[in-house]
C-alpha cells in the first residue's frame, strides 16, 4: 500500500480509528534526514499490508506535532488502537523500523 | 571475496567507491544507517568547489547515484568487527562482520566518520526529541518563541545559538570556559543579540522533565565539578536544550585491530594508510586538521588509490 498523507482533517479517521496499526512519519520538506527516510518508508509500505503508513508534514500540521509532543524530526510514532505505543526519533535504518512495527 | 570493502557510505566512503569502480575493482560498501553520512543534516552547503549552493540531501543523493551508476554495491548493515584472516602480505584477506552476515575482502577502507557527542548525563537519551536536540537547524522550528539553551563552545555551538536567536524567544549559551574557541565573528554577533544570555564557566549537571518533556537544566560551576563538589548550582527553565559539544569518531568497532590516537581517531597521514597493511582510512575519522566534505572526498580518492595500488602490486 502507498503511504497516506494525513492532516488534521483525516487524522481521526486514518489514525485513531484505524483497524490496523499505524506508523506515522512526522516530517518536513526542509529536513534532510526526513528526506532520507522517505523512500525507506515508501518501500516498507509496499512490503507490509498489516501496518498502515502515514506521512504528517509538521509545517502544515503544527497542531498534530504539538499534540503528540513532536520536537525533533524525523519522528516515527506507532499507533495501535488509536494510542501511541512506540516512538523513534532520528534517522534509523530499515531493519530498525521493521522491528519498531514488528 | 571483494577487492575493496568500504565501511561507511558518507562522502569519503562513496568517493572511494567511485575511484575503486573506475579502476574496475569489485566494491562493497557497508552502511549502518542511510547513505550520505552527516551531511544530510545540512540545509545548504556553500563551500564545495563548483557547487555554490546545494542541500546536504541533494549532495548525498548525487554522490550515491554516481557510485551506484559505476557499479558499486551498497548494503545497509552495521559493521561490528574487522578480522585479519591472513597476515601474509601477498594474500591479504579480511573478514568483515555485521549483525546479519560476514563478508570477505582483500582490502578494507574505513570511512565511518563521526557521530554527535552526547553530554552523558542521566535522562539525556530519553529526552531526545522531547526537548533535547543535536541539530539546531533541524529542530529549531519547534521552539519558535520559546526558551532554549545551547551547550558547547565551538563553532557549531556559536552558529546554533545565532540561528536559534532568530527563532526562539530566549537563548542561553552554556559554556564550560570563560572564552570561546569558535570564530570571534560569530561570538561578536551573538553579543549584540538582546535575547542571548551567556552562562560561562558552567556545565550542565542535571536535566529535569515533566510528563516526558524537558522542563529545565541545572548548571554548576565548571571548576567546582572538577574539584568534586558542585557549587553555583542554578536551575534554568528551558523548553529545549541543543547539545553542541563536538563529535566523536566512529572507530569503536575497530579498536583492537587499528591504532587510534587518544581521542579515538585512526592514526594515519595524508596517505590514508593505517597500521595494518591492506586497511586504509578515509574521512572525518582519521587524524587530521580539517574535517570537511572536500577533505573527506580527497581522502576517499587517496585511500582508494592506495588500495588499488596495493592490489596491483
Ligand atoms: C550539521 C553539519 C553541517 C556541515 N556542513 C558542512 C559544510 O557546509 N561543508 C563541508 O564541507 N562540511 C560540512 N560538514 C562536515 C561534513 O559533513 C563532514 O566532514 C563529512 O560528512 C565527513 O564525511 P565522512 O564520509 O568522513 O563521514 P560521515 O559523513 O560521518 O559518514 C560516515 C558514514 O559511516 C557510517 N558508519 C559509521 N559507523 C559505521 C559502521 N560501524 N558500519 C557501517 N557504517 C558506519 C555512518 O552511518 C555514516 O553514514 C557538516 C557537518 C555537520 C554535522
Amino acid at each position: 500500500m502507498a503511504v497516506i498523507t494525513v492532516n488534521k482533517d483525516n487524522f481521526e479517521n486514518e489514525v485513531i480509528k484505524s483497524e490496523k496499526k499505524v506508523l506515522a512519519d512526522f516530517n518536513a520538506a526542509w529536513c534532510g534526514p526526513c528526506r532520507m527516510l522517505g523512500p525507506i518508508i515508501d518501500e516498507l509500505a509496499n512490503e507490509n499490508d498489516s501496518v498502515k503508513f502515514v506521512s504528517i508534514n509538521i509545517d502544515e500540521n503544527p497542531e498534530l506535532a504539538a499534540q503528540y509532543g513532536v520536537a525533533s524530526i524525523p519522528c516515527l510514532v506507532l499507533f495501535d488502537g488509536g494510542n501511541e505505543v512506540k516512538r523513534s526519533v532520528g534517522l534509523i535504518p530499515k531493519d530498525e523500523i521493521e522491528s519498531l512495527i514488528g | 571475496m571483494y577487492d575493496i570493502l568500504i565501511v561507511g557510505a558518507g562522502p569519503a566512503g562513496l568517493t572511494a567507491a567511485i575511484y575503486a569502480r573506475r579502476a574496475s575493482k569489485s566494491v562493497l560498501v557497508l552502511e549502518a544507517l542511510t547513505y550520505g553520512g552527516q551531511i544530510v543534516n545540512t540545509l545548504e552547503i556553500e563551500n564545495y568547489p563548483a557547487e555554490p549552493h546545494i542541500s546536504g540531501f541533494d549532495f548525498a543523493t548525487k554522490l550515491y547515484n554516481q557510485a551506484k551508476e559505476l557499479g558499486a554495491e551498497v548494503r545497509f548493515e552495521r559493521v561490528t568487527e574487522i578480522r585479519k584472516e591472513s597476515s601474509d602480505a601477498d594474500a591479504s584477506h579480511f573478514g568483515v562482520i555485521t549483525a546479519k552476515s560476514e563478508y570477505e575482502a582483500k582490502t578494507v577502507i574505513i570511512a565511518t566518520g563521526s557521530a554527535n557527542r552526547k553530554l552523558g548525563i542521566s535522562g539525556e537519551e530519553a529526552l531526545i526529541g522531547r526537548g533535547i536536540s543535536y541539530c539546531a537547524t533541524c529542530d529549531g522550528a519547534f521552539y519558535r518563541g520559546k526558551t532554549v539553551a545551547v551547550v558547547g563552545g565551538g563553532n557549531t555551538a556559536l552558529e546554533d545559538a545565532l540561528y536559534l536567536s532568530d527563532v526562539a524567544g530566549k537563548v542561553y549559551l552554556i559554556h564550560r570556559r570563560d572564552e570561546f574557541r569558535g570564530e570571534e565573528i560569530a561570538a561578536a554577533g551573538l553579543k549584540e543579540k538582546a535575547n542571548v544570555e551567556f552562562i560561562l564557566n558552567s556545565v550542565v549537571t542535571e536535566l529535569k522533565e515533566d510528563g516526558g518533556k524537558l522542563v529545565s537544566v541545572t548548571v554548576a560551576d565548571a571548576k567546582s565539578i572538577a574539584a568534586g563538589e558542585p557549587t553555583g548550582l542554578r536551575e534554568i527553565p528551558v523548553d529545549g536544550l541543543f547539545v553542541a559539544v563536538g563529535r566523536i569518531p566512529s572507530n569503536q568497532s575497530f579498536a583492537g585491530l587499528i591504532e587510534t590516537d587518544e581521542a579515538g581517531y585512526i592514526k594515519a597521514g595524508e596517505n590514508c594508510k593505517t597500521n595494518v597493511s591492506g586497511i586504509f582510512v578515509a574521512g572525518d575519522n582519521r587524524t587530521k586538521e580539517v574535517r570537511q566534505l572536500v577533505t573527506a572526498a580527497s581522502d576517499g580518492a587517496i585511500a582508494a588509490t592506495a588500495a588499488i595500488n596495493f592490489l596491483n602490486r
